[in-house]
Parts: structure tokens; sequence; C-alpha cells
């Protein structure tokens, strides 16, 4: 009973703890106990990092693995993690995300930065699958653990492509409205950022109807509420947050820092596969979330950073070995982009390798008994070449 | 000169035209690789029946005189393309007339030969009676003569050993280990094999029988007396790995061993792969790296096969080029490049093992022709009733 007690309590131990009992028999309770307390500072410390904090976080701890809090799990990531990882967690109970040297980079930048300049962009590149959407969320948790404002859009391909309802949009003659992508960021936006939403004032009034506007002075918490009530206007709410939170940014009087997570950049600047009535292509700029969305990516403003990932597997119309910033942004998007600070993101290394293999088997993801042994795992580094998604594709069968 | 030999060529091809082409030639069987996974090959599998055949429709004069025939021919031929008559090998023979008579024709057995008139003309069996009616052998009535004659032929063999060995231990001069006969690296021939020798039917069982007295004959301690009769029944076994052939070593600048695999052929796929040593196993194929070019785990698993089954996985740097076929027939292509390659790097023993892993063969298989009437290499076209 003291057994199932301790796993109650400390979930990620529990899989140690039970591990421990069949080994010994039922008798020696006590003595297991003791057995597994000593033992599990040793397994931790190889590819765990008990530093849960990224502000902590420095080189030492690069290829190990620190367990996100689940009460942060909800709230700073309701949409941008990767829909494998998102699954993977569910399985193994926990997130861990592991440092790695691209993240860290990016975090001692945005330490040292100085915020009354104008922004900062840092964009994240590398081969498909090595890992730079969860370098984002690893910044991004880090960003909402100090405290900043994050604007966080889980992939912007999805606004430039499999868009059902195009509305004309009230505000501007020839752009057009997407209520539904709008909303859902809306809602997802409003989870996010719970505490800023009563702080910040909004500076201008918005007219939306003849009878329904947003007068000066209000809270940025009603105007996201009637974005995600108001479906219609719900894009034009999103125009108006952006611009709000863009001139309230580096502001001294309650000035916060935002920062400004594109996953996917390189679909704001490329071809849609949206089509208006007459079956003429759609060209991003004529969408209003991505002309917001451009606005915000310029270096204009001060006060914040914006830090983008290039996407090759949403991104349409590029070549499936393209993965350079210059090939997948294009050359207008390169234009806009620059300057910029480029950040690659490589395949694992050997100690990072190594770390993800013994946390699958301290997961107990490797069931086979092959992949246990040494020749496994040369098996699996060959097959996967280091690749994290790769392996963790390989691994999933196993 | 040229015109005598013309004719008698020509002649040959005549013989070749009228006579229907189940009269293979035998030797251009045996020699070419039939590509079965049986261990012992023989293209008497693939013959007719002989004993069916019926009576002979060649006179044994008529045989000699194409004998002669055929050695002048062979010395007008060589005389024609300029080699020695004496040294005029067959493989000379067919190379010259390939030379000759160029065909576009798919079918070997379609293109024009020239061979000695015993491969050509099936063996077949001479008149069995006289011209009173009686017949020549005493066991014709029994209706398998040569067989049942071959068994009486080798039981008298086993009794004059026996007796042998009975005088021996009369004079005292018996000892058990007398020299035997080696059987290794041979095998007994196969039924269709001892049809082909006897030039009539047996049945399983008789076969069975003759494998049972030729063994209790080799029982005997001194059958090592009638070794060349028991070894007229046995054939070789061909040994496969000493075909391979083993590229030496090479090394470049740096002192860094490397070596080639040529480009292999896998249902119109060609692949070719540089091997280098003390690697990282990093591996690129046409300039990208072979987690891109090859998203399939099963094709990774192709190129994993040779190194892993080595167990030098992380050993080796790997540059590759392959092209034609698909994605399945690029990855089989570039295993088989890749075994070829470690070749150099092996000893014989694991030249052997993966020879029996099957790792050198290159894959027969290609795709199958479409039949005219038929809407694929199979599939025929839907059956209507009416």
């Amino acid at each position: 009973f003291l057994h199932y007690s301790l796993s109650i309590a400390l979930p990620p131990l529990s899989y140690l703890v039970a591990q421990v009992r069949p080994l010994h028999g039922s008798g020696c309770g006590q003595q297991q106990e003791a057995v597994g307390m000593e033992m599990r500072p040793e397994t931790f410390s190889i590819f765990r990092t008990q530093e849960n904090d990224p502000d902590c976080q420095s080189e030492q701890h690069q290829g190990q693995y620190y367990t996100v809090p689940p009460s942060h799990f909800h709230t700073v990531f309701p949409h941008g993690l990767p829909p494998r990882y998102q699954q993977q967690v569910k399985t193994f109970n926990e997130g861990c995300v592991m440092v790695r040297q691209p993240a860290l980079e990016l975090i001692s930048h945005l330490k040292r930065a100085d915020y009354s300049k104008p922004t900062l962009r840092y964009l994240l590149y590398g081969v498909k699958g090595s890992g730079k959407t969860m370098s984002l969320c690893h910044t991004v948790h880090y960003c909402s653990t100090q405290g900043w404002l994050v604007l966080h859009i889980p992939d912007a391909h999805l606004w430039v492509k499999n868009c059902k309802e195009l509305l004309p949009s009230s505000y501007h003659a020839s752009r057009f409205d997407q209520p539904i992508q709008a909303s859902n960021w809306l809602r997802n936006f409003r989870t996010t950022n719970e505490n800023f939403l009563s702080k910040i004032k909004l500076r201008q009034r918005y007219v939306w109807t003849k009878r329904e506007s947003t007068e000066e002075g209000q809270p940025l918490g009603e105007l996201v509420d009637m974005g995600v009530s108001r479906v219609k206007s719900s894009s034009d709410v999103v125009g108006a947050v952006l611009k709000e939170l863009r001139l309230q940014a580096g502001g001294t009087e309650g000035g916060f820092r935002l920062a400004v997570a594109v996953d996917g950049v390189n679909g704001l600047w490329g071809r849609t596969t949206l089509k208006k009535e007459d079956k003429s292509p759609v060209a991003p700029e004529e969408l209003t979330l991505v002309h917001n969305l451009r606005k915000m990516i310029n270096n204009d403003w001060c006060g914040g950073a914006v830090i983008a990932t290039l996407s090759q597997t949403g991104s349409l119309y590029a070549p499936s070995s393209a993965y350079l910033p210059q090939e997948l942004l294009g050359e207008e998007g390169f234009d806009s982009m620059d300057p910029f600070i480029p950040v690659p993101v490589s395949l694992y290394s050997e100690k990072e390798f190594e770390s993800c293999y013994l946390y699958y088997l301290d997961r107990h993801w490797l069931q086979h008994p092959h992949s246990q042994t040494e020749e496994g795992k040369k098996e699996l580094i060959f097959l996967s070449n280091r690749n994290p998604s790769v392996l963790e594709r390989l691994c999933a069968f196993l | 000169m040229a015109a005598s030999g013309g004719r008698t060529v020509g002649s040959f091809l005549w013989k070749c035209g009228n006579c229907c082409f189940n009269f293979n030639t035998v030797s251009s069987n045996l020699t070419r690789q039939v590509l079965s996974r049986q261990l012992c090959v023989s293209a008497v599998l693939h013959r007719k029946n002989l004993a069916a055949a019926g009576p002979e429709k060649f006179s044994e004069e008529f045989i000699k005189k194409q004998v002669e025939e055929f050695n002048i021919g062979k010395r007008h031929l060589a005389n024609m393309m300029g080699e020695d008559p004496e040294t005029f090998t067959q493989g000379d023979i067919n190379r010259s007339i390939a030379y000759l008579f160029p065909s576009g024709l798919f079918d070997k057995k379609a293109k024009p030969l020239m061979k000695h008139p015993d491969e050509v003309f099936p063996k077949q069996r001479a008149v069995q009676w006289g011209a009173d009616g009686r017949p020549f052998h005493f066991l014709f009535y029994t209706g398998k003569q040569s067989y049942y004659s071959l068994m009486h032929d080798t039981f008298t063999k086993a009794l004059a050993v026996e007796k042998h060995q009975d005088r021996l231990r009369g004079k005292d001069l018996f000892t058990q280990d007398a020299k035997q006969i080696s059987l290794v690296g041979s095998r007994w021939l196969l039924k269709e094999e001892l049809e082909e020798l006897l030039v009539e039917t047996i049945s399983e069982h008789d076969y069975a029988r003759f494998i049972q007295l030729m063994e209790r004959l080799l029982s005997l301690p001194y059958c090592s007396v009638e070794e060349d009769f028991v070894q007229r029944y046995r054939r070789q076994l061909e040994i496969q790995s000493s075909k391979q052939q083993v590229q030496p070593l090479q090394y470049d600048q740096h002192g860094v061993a490397y070596s080639t695999g040529d480009g292999k052929q896998r249902k119109t796929a060609t692949g070719t792969v540089l091997l280098r040593d003390s690697g990282s196993g990093s591996i690129s194929i046409n300039g990208t790296n072979y987690v891109h070019y090859f998203p399939v785990l099963q094709d990774r698993e192709q190129l994993m096969f040779p190194l892993h089954f080595m167990g030098v996985l992380g050993r080796f740097d790997m540059q590759c080029s392959v092209s034609g076929g698909g994605h399945s027939s690029q990855a089989g292509a570039l295993r088989l490049a890749i075994s070829r390659a470690m070749l150099s790097f092996l000893s014989e023993g694991q030249v052997e093992t993966m020879r029996q892993a099957g790792l050198l063969t290159p894959d027969p298989r290609i795709k199958e022709r479409k039949k005219p009437g038929q809407e694929g290499a199979r599939r025929k076209f839907t059956w209507k009733k009416r």
C-alpha cells in the first residue's frame, strides 16, 4: 500500500517503483523502498535534469530532459505542440522536453537583448524533423515563465490552406476574412494570456457594426471575448488585438514584453490554395490575418522579440528537400524578414541521441528485447540517422 | 574452302531448322548458369523423355558422317577466322558463329549454332534385335535391359570385392583402414541423368534401388578397387564461392582504405558504391542524405542489411549513386553494390557466409512479358459467358 500512495503523489517515479516491486518478494517491502530511493537519483541524472525552469538551464543541462509542470501545460501550450508530441505526452503522462543547443542560444539572446531598440527577429531553420517546433515551444515556455505576453501562432500554413469559408472583409474591400481560424486562435490566445487580458487597456475606439463598438479604455479581454462570440468580425478583432499589442508592448507604463512566436512563417509569403468565387487564386496579402501578421513581424515596434520557424512540412508548392531560409521564404519573404538572426537546428548529437534512447527505455517505450542491446542501438542510429522525428516514428512500433 | 566451309555450316543450320528445337544443346545448358536455387544443376531436368522418342531416326553411319563433317567444318572455320585449327575450341567456334551470323533473336535456342553431333543429336537406342527377330541382349525381355544389366554389373563388382577381401583375409593381409574412395564434393547422378545415360525410363523405385546398391558397394572396406566404376556414376559439385572475384583494397592519399562496388542491376536500376573505411556511418546517395532519399523504412533496412550482418555498422562512410528503376529496386541494387564493395574488407570465411546469406546473388526477377490475348502477364480478359 505504501507503494501505491507514493505512486499517486509523484507520477514520474511510479514506473521505477512499480519496476522494483516484482523483482523481489513481497516480504521485504521496506527494503525495496529504500533501494528504490537510492536508485532514483542515479538513473535520473544521466538524461533527466531536475531544473524545470527554463531560466536556470544552461549548457551543462544540454541533452537532458526537463519536465514541463502539468499546470503550465494547458495554459502555455493549448495549440502549439506538434501532434505526435501531444500523443507522446498523453502516453507517457508527462511532458518532457530535451534541452538543446538552439533553444539555449535563443534564450540567452532573449536574456541579453535590449528592449528599447526595434525588435530582433530570430529564425529557426533546419532539415525536416530536426526539432524546430520543439525548440520554439521551449522558448515560448521560457517567455511565459518570465511573464511575457506570448503570441503563439501554431502554424501559419493553417491560415493559407484548407479554409472552407472566405468572407469578404468588412473593413477593407479587397481583403478576405477567415472567421473560423480567427476565432479558434482568439480562443487559444485567451487561454494562454489570461492574466494580461484585464491589465491591458485599449487606446482606440473600434466600431464593428452600426450598433456595436468597443470604447477606449476597455480591457483587452472584452475585445477578445467579443471576437470569440461574434465570429463574423473575428478576423478584424485579431487585427485590432495585434495593433494594440504592438503599440503598447514597449510602453513605459505597465510595459510588458511581447513574444511573437510563429511556426511555419514561410507560409505567409508563398502562395495559397484558396480560390475566390471566380476560381482565381488568392494572394496571401489579400487575407486579413496574413496581412496583420506581416505587420507584426516587421520590426517597426520595440519591446519584444519575434521568433519564427521555417517549416517545409505544411508548406505549399515547396520541394521536400528545401530547408534553407532563402529557398523556403522566397525573395519577398526574405526581404521582409531581413535582417534576422538565423538559428540552425541540427540533428541529434551523440549525447542527445543517447539521452533520447535512455528516455525511451526508461518510459518502457522500447519493448522489443533486441532494442535494449548495443546492437539494437546501432541499428537505430543507422536507420534514423539521428533525426529526431524519424527516430520517434521508428520507436513507435518497437 | 570458304564455300565448302559455308556449305557444312549451312548443312548444320538446315539440320537445326529441320528438327524441332527440343533437341537442346546439352553442353551449353550444363555450362550456362541456370538460375534455380537447387544445389545440383542439370539441364536434363528440362529435356524431354528420350526413351519415348521411339525407334532411331538416325542411323549409325549417318552419325559418323556428321561427326566427320563437323570436324572438317571446324578446321575450315578456324582457317576462315585466321586461327590455328589444332587449338580451336568450342568456345572459339561459338564466338566465330556469333560473329559470322549475327542474330537479333532473343531466344538463345533459336540462334544459329555449331556443335558436335553427339550434343546435337540425342542419344538413342540402336535396334535391339537382329534380322531374325532375336534380341541381342539377354535381358531384353525384362523391358529395362540397360538398367537391369547395370544392376547385375554392380552386384558382380560387389561380389568381386568381397572375394578379394576373403583372399586378403586368407593371407592375413586384411586391414580395416584401407584406402577409401573420396566422396566429398561429388553427388550421385540424378534420376534424370541416369535415364539419359541408359537411354531408357526408370521409375523412382528403380533409382532408389540403384543408389542403395551403390551405397552397399561403398560400405565394403576394399571398395577402392572399383573406384573408376563408382566415379562414373558421380558428378562433381561446383564450389560456388570460388567464382567470386574479390578486388584488392585501394588506398587513397590519406592512407584511408576504400573500395568500389561496381554497378549492380536489379530490375533496371543500377547502383555504384564507394566504401570508405574508418568513417562514421554517414551515407550520401546522389548527393542527398539517405534519410531524405529513402523516406521508406524498408529501403533503409535493405541498405543496413549487409553492414549489420557483418557487424560493421558504424565503420564505413559511403558515397552512392543510383539511377533507374523505382525506390525498391534502387535499394536492392545498392544493397548488392555494398555487399560487393565490402568483400575486399572481409576474410574468406566471411565471404562464404555472405554468399550463403544471399547478399551476393543478383536478383534475377524482372517484369514478366505481357502476352497477346491477355490483359497483362497473367491476368486474362474478363470472361464473358456470351
